[in-house]
């Protein structure tokens, strides 16, 4: 989500907030126990709200409305309520809500989903009051008990205690009669200095079961008699089926269906092998009258004409054309980045159960209230009759919020085309995850950019050529003027006072589908925008950093905050080779979350090879700076796979030329760099920090490639761009 | 493949070293009667050893025979994906080990095209016996050469070339890869003309 | 009719024979903690220990794992595996977790051999194992950490 957009969800949702904080009478269970109404808590536990559940054992458990691919909302919404209820972090845990708009809507979007980074913010006052309540129930609870006044006693570590009488319980010993406590409507929060949990590295609570195998995911879901599916997509973006021939399919033992299902041909089988070997002897015929077949080559070619010609203006200032035909010297660029699969570990997977008009799921929903309706609408069943298990998912990247809800489209169809009872498990192999599409946008950014006499940048101008994310979809209401910010954002708002600048975007059309992946607009806008900075800046003599430092605005002080530190870190002096070593810098903003890194980058055969990365964050107060750290060190890995190797290619006619992973190349062990990342000590809100470690390290590498071997890269990845 | 029987175009072709094709070949590699119009015994030799370089210098042999401590993959050769190293007697490094991923034979994909090759055992060639980036003239010295050819004899050279099973891999590499040309039994038949010739090497 | 020894047990299976082990693992003994990455030996998600080694299940069919000794991660239990695994919670090491079954099995294999592996080596075995969050620092940390500990 843009910060644009956000604040939409914001403004639409503002109503909800309060009714939504803590949600009544909700009873915090989990997948579908909240949904039948069956299997109610047992006899003895304690649910203040629909978010908490404390059991006689003294367990608590925390329900989790955001869902966890390693970004670690499990820990951290729990967290805030342990630091709240001044529970003992060994008591904590944590478990996936249940597919519940109104008890677990994202209270920035309206609806229930993850993205844009915005679990911890906008969970962190919810989930807090959330155990603030539970808390003072707990209070009421043993000063009822006791006889007491409530004023006088005492939390801490999971423990209820009344110092003068000399009594004390555990929150299981107290949760029945809490149960039947007033819930408070507003209770008091504790003043940041007070936070216990709050700013510690906690254990993870899905460590444990991730080192051990022990941890279920989607496709760890086995039911009885179920059967698994694969399906053959179309090769081509756009095409359909025109004849198929089940037979050579059926004939593969243990292949017991091949139905046709809107987005292609199921083959369902007993065993994952079978149905694997049975798609692979089907013969499908395909229609590619209206599938684009158009090369990557020819798109890029496309776009760039079409950057050259009239666009729409997305942000602009100053007289720039002005600027530009006055200006001392004039550098110009196009930079040209391709479509990228977000390639999560695990692939797409579903598994959906029919018993009598019931419908199941098991699934990596990230919008569970988008895939909901779906299931409902496509299976003819009522909504009240859907249920959503959220899983553990490996990896998402963006991956599995869509707004179109194709995945739970398909296993519905394949549900739907079966027509009877049953259970069924949907598999996309790596080669489907990668011709599949729902890319990042394929991007080409024209740049112009004006220096004076005395190397003050005059002038700045940035056309963008890509394909809408939000157009065609839900998401397409929140357009504004035909613009979607999504497509450009991180090129518009820039910190810097550029006084005469203009950002404008063409939109393009493909049937390629097109999402956000990790930082969404921000993964190409991030390396223009910086990289064209340090030309700019190389050309008027003046150091990258220092640079910097004097365009940024004077209200740009989070930016200015994240720069001077990490040039502290690296200990930047200016000198831009050291060696064989070249360094760089990038700045970016996204999702509210201030990054500033260097890279420390050294030739490899014509390749970068990047050793050392210093990373400084702001992202507001942070709650788990061992998840902070860890989603830098992951950001700007992922960023750097995509930034040496990464590219989905058109071939002519349409078809993918990347398979698996031996042509979409991952990074690996030996080519990661040693990452320090410093979080800034700051009292903003929490922002979110899944996304915005990715897109400086793209720049930083960028420039300092530059400065090692005085090539700027337009062309990414740098596998194609050093070539050319 | 297709074989013609065209002798005195296949002379001709041989004298002026043209392409193949219009010689009798076997898979792409001349077959040992095609030398026969050799008056020079040495010049004979080392037109066979040339003839038998096609094989050897053919990346499905070329890939496991690297002069770094990486296989290479591919017909276009590249650093095998995903990494790994020689180790101790070239099968692999501790924790990934070559038998890691390539089992006694050859596994075809369960979904996707192509193949992950296999024999048993399955490891590197020796360092002393690398064969990328060099000449046919220094393969041959190598390959001759018991200090850095395993110890090996003519003889014993070609019952290897004839008849060793990771050899023969490469004319039965699996779906998905082009094979090394001609047959094992060809090129044990070229080894062998080669050395009754005197196993000349080729100069340069 | 296969026969083998999965986690100190005796299992005979009645699948074809070009079935992977990996499915075989999940589907017929619903051992899910090996998982599905990319199906042909690059991403290392589906490592298990066969017969001592490190093996890719993707890519062994059944019938080449007839009679062999396979351990999954739910099977490893000495005192390498301890060591890593307790490593890998005191770092705090997974972030999605799929690829982190194969990341324990393969660091448990090197420090079987390599009590005490450089950096160098920690490249040459985890190489395989693609972490797509790039969670490898930690990796390497906790791997150095284990050995640590085995160090006594």
């Amino acid at each position: 989500m843009t910060e644009h957009t956000r604040r939409q969800f914001l403004s639409a949702s503002a109503g909800l907030v309060v009714a939504v904080t803590l949600p009544l009478p909700g009873r915090a269970q989990s997948g579908a126990a909240a949904i039948l109404g069956q299997d109610a808590p047992t006899q003895g536990d304690f649910a203040p709200n629909a978010f908490i559940r404390v059991a006689p054992d003294d367990t608590v458990t925390v329900l989790i409305k955001h869902i966890e691919f390693g970004q670690g909302p499990y820990t951290g919404l729990s967290t805030l309520v342990a630091e709240e209820m001044d529970a003992d972090w060994s008591q904590m845990r944590a478990e996936a809500a249940p597919a519940n708009a109104e008890l677990y809507a994202n209270l920035f979007f309206g609806m229930q989903g993850t993205g844009g980074s915005t679990a911890m913010a906008n969970s962190y006052m919810q989930m807090r009051k959330a155990g603030a309540a539970a808390r003072a129930m707990l209070v009421a609870a043993a000063a009822e008990e006791w006889g007491v006044p409530a004023g006088e006693i005492e939390v801490a570590q999971g423990v209820v205690r009344h110092g003068a009488s000399d009594r004390s319980a555990r929150f299981g010993e107290l949760a029945e009669r809490a149960a039947g406590m007033t819930v408070p409507e507003d209770p008091p929060l504790k003043d940041p200095g007070q936070f216990k949990l709050i700013g510690t590295e906690v254990q993870k609570l899905d460590t444990k079961p991730k080192s051990t195998g022990q941890a279920t995911f989607t496709l760890d879901v086995y039911r009885e008699g179920m059967e698994t599916v694969v399906v053959r997509h179309p090769p081509f973006f756009g095409g359909r089926v025109a004849n198929f021939d089940p037979a050579p399919a059926m004939a593969v033992p243990g292949v017991v269906a091949v139905r046709e299902i809107p987005s292609g041909i199921a083959v369902y089988a007993t065993s994952t092998a079978a149905a694997l070997k049975g798609r692979e002897a089907l013969d499908v015929e395909w229609d590619d009258t209206e599938a684009e077949t158009r090369s990557s080559e020819e798109m890029l070619q496309a776009f760039s004409e079409a950057a050259a010609a009239e666009t729409l203006v997305a942000e602009e200032a100053g007289d720039v054309d002005g600027a530009l035909e006055g200006a001392e010297q004039v550098i110009e660029t196009e930079f040209r980045f391709p479509y990228l699969a977000h390639a999560p570990l695990e692939t797409l997977d579903a598994v959906i159960e029919m018993r009598d008009g019931v419908a199941e799921l098991w699934m990596g929903s990230q919008f569970p209230s988008l895939d909901k309706p779906t299931l409902a609408q496509t299976l003819g069943v009522d909504p009240s009759n859907v249920i959503i298990n959220v899983m553990f998912a490996g990896g998402s990247f963006g991956r599995r919020a869509q707004p179109d809800a194709h995945l739970a489209a398909e296993i519905a169809a394949i549900a739907k085309a079966a027509g009877r009872n049953g259970s069924w498990k949907l598999l996309w192999t790596r080669e489907d995850d990668l011709h599949g599409g729902y890319y990042r946008p394929m991007t080409v950014h024209r740049m112009r950019g004006g220096i004076d006499a005395e190397g003050n940048i005059v002038g700045w101008t940035d056309v963008l050529a890509n394909q809408s994310i939000m157009a065609g979809g839900p998401m397409e209401a929140m357009m504004d003027k035909g613009l979607d910010p999504t497509a450009y954002e991180g090129a518009t708002k820039m910190p810097y006072d550029l006084v005469n600048f203009r950002t404008s975007w063409a939109r393009m059309e493909s049937p390629v589908p097109v999402l956000w992946w990790r930082s969404v607009g921000h993964t190409h806008t991030g390396y223009a925008t910086e990289v064209f900075l340090d030309m700019l800046l190389e050309a008027a003599g003046k150091d990258p950093v220092q640079g910097r430092l004097d365009l940024l605005r004077a209200d740009a002080g989070r930016d200015r905050a994240v720069l001077e530190r990490v040039a502290a870190m690296a200990g930047w002096d200016g000198q831009r080779v050291k060696g064989d070593r070249g360094y760089g810098i990038a700045l970016h903003e996204s999702f509210n979350t201030y990054v500033a890194q260097i890279a420390e980058v050294s030739n490899d055969n014509g390749m970068p090879r990047v050793h050392r990365v210093w990373c400084a964050v702001d992202c507001g107060v942070a709650v788990n700076p061992g998840v902070i750290r860890a989603q830098m060190e992951g950001g700007i890995g992922y960023g750097l796979t995509a930034l040496l190797y990464s590219q989905i290619t058109l071939l002519p006619g349409g078809r993918i030329a990347e398979n698996n992973f031996d042509d979409y190349r991952m990074l690996r062990i030996n080519e990661m760099p040693a990452v320090e990342v410093e979080i800034l000590d700051t009292d903003h809100d929490p922002s979110g920090v899944g996304e915005p470690g990715t897109p400086p390290i793209g720049p930083a590498v960028g420039n300092a490639w530059r400065a090692l071997t005085g090539q700027t890269v337009t062309r990414l990845p740098f596998t194609v761009g050093v070539q050319s | 493949m297709k074989m013609w029987k065209v002798s005195t175009v296949a002379l001709i072709a041989i004298l002026s070293a043209a392409s193949s094709g219009w010689s009798e070949e076997v898979n792409g590699l001349r077959t040992v009667d095609e030398f026969d119009g050799f008056t020079d015994e040495t010049a004979r030799s080392q037109a066979l050893f040339e003839e038998m370089a096609k094989v050897i210098q053919h990346p499905r042999c070329l890939n496991c025979h690297p002069a770094d401590n990486t296989p290479r993959q591919g017909m276009e050769m590249r650093i095998h994906e995903p990494p790994v190293v020689r180790g101790d007697s070239g099968f692999g490094a501790p924790g990934m080990r070559c038998n890691t991923c390539h089992g006694s034979e050859n596994v075809d994909y369960v979904s996707g095209d192509g193949s992950i090759p296999g024999h048993s055992p399955w490891m590197l060639a020796p360092i002393e016996q690398a064969w990328i980036g060099k000449t046919v003239a220094e393969i041959c010295a190598q390959i001759k050469d018991p200090e850095r050819n395993g110890g090996r004899t003519l003889a014993e050279l070609h019952e290897h070339n004839a008849h060793d099973g990771l050899v023969g891999w490469g004319w039965t590499p699996g779906e998905g890869r082009e094979s090394a040309p001609g047959t094992q039994e060809l090129f044990g038949e070229l080894t062998n003309a080669w050395i009754e010739a005197g196993a000349a090497c080729p100069e340069g | 009719m296969y026969n083998l020894t999965v986690n100190n047990r005796e299992v005979s299976v009645d699948v074809p024979g070009d079935t992977p082990l990996l499915w075989v693992l999940r589907d017929e003994l619903r051992l899910t903690g090996t998982k599905f990455g990319c199906g042909v030996a690059q991403c290392g998600a589906c490592t298990v220990m066969m017969d001592g080694m490190t093996r890719r299940s993707c890519v062994t069919p059944i019938e080449m794992a007839d009679g062999a000794f396979v351990e999954t991660i739910e099977g490893l239990d000495t005192p390498e595996s301890q060591a890593v695994q307790a490593a890998w919670v005191a770092n705090d090491v997974p972030q999605c977790g799929w690829c982190q079954s194969g990341q324990v099995v393969s660091a448990t294999a090197l420090l079987t051999e390599i009590p005490q592996p450089t950096d160098d080596d920690i490249d040459n075995a985890m190489a395989g194992n693609i972490c797509r969050c790039a969670t490898y620092q930690r990796i390497r940390k906790a791997i150095h950490d284990a050995a640590s500990t085995l160090e006594g």
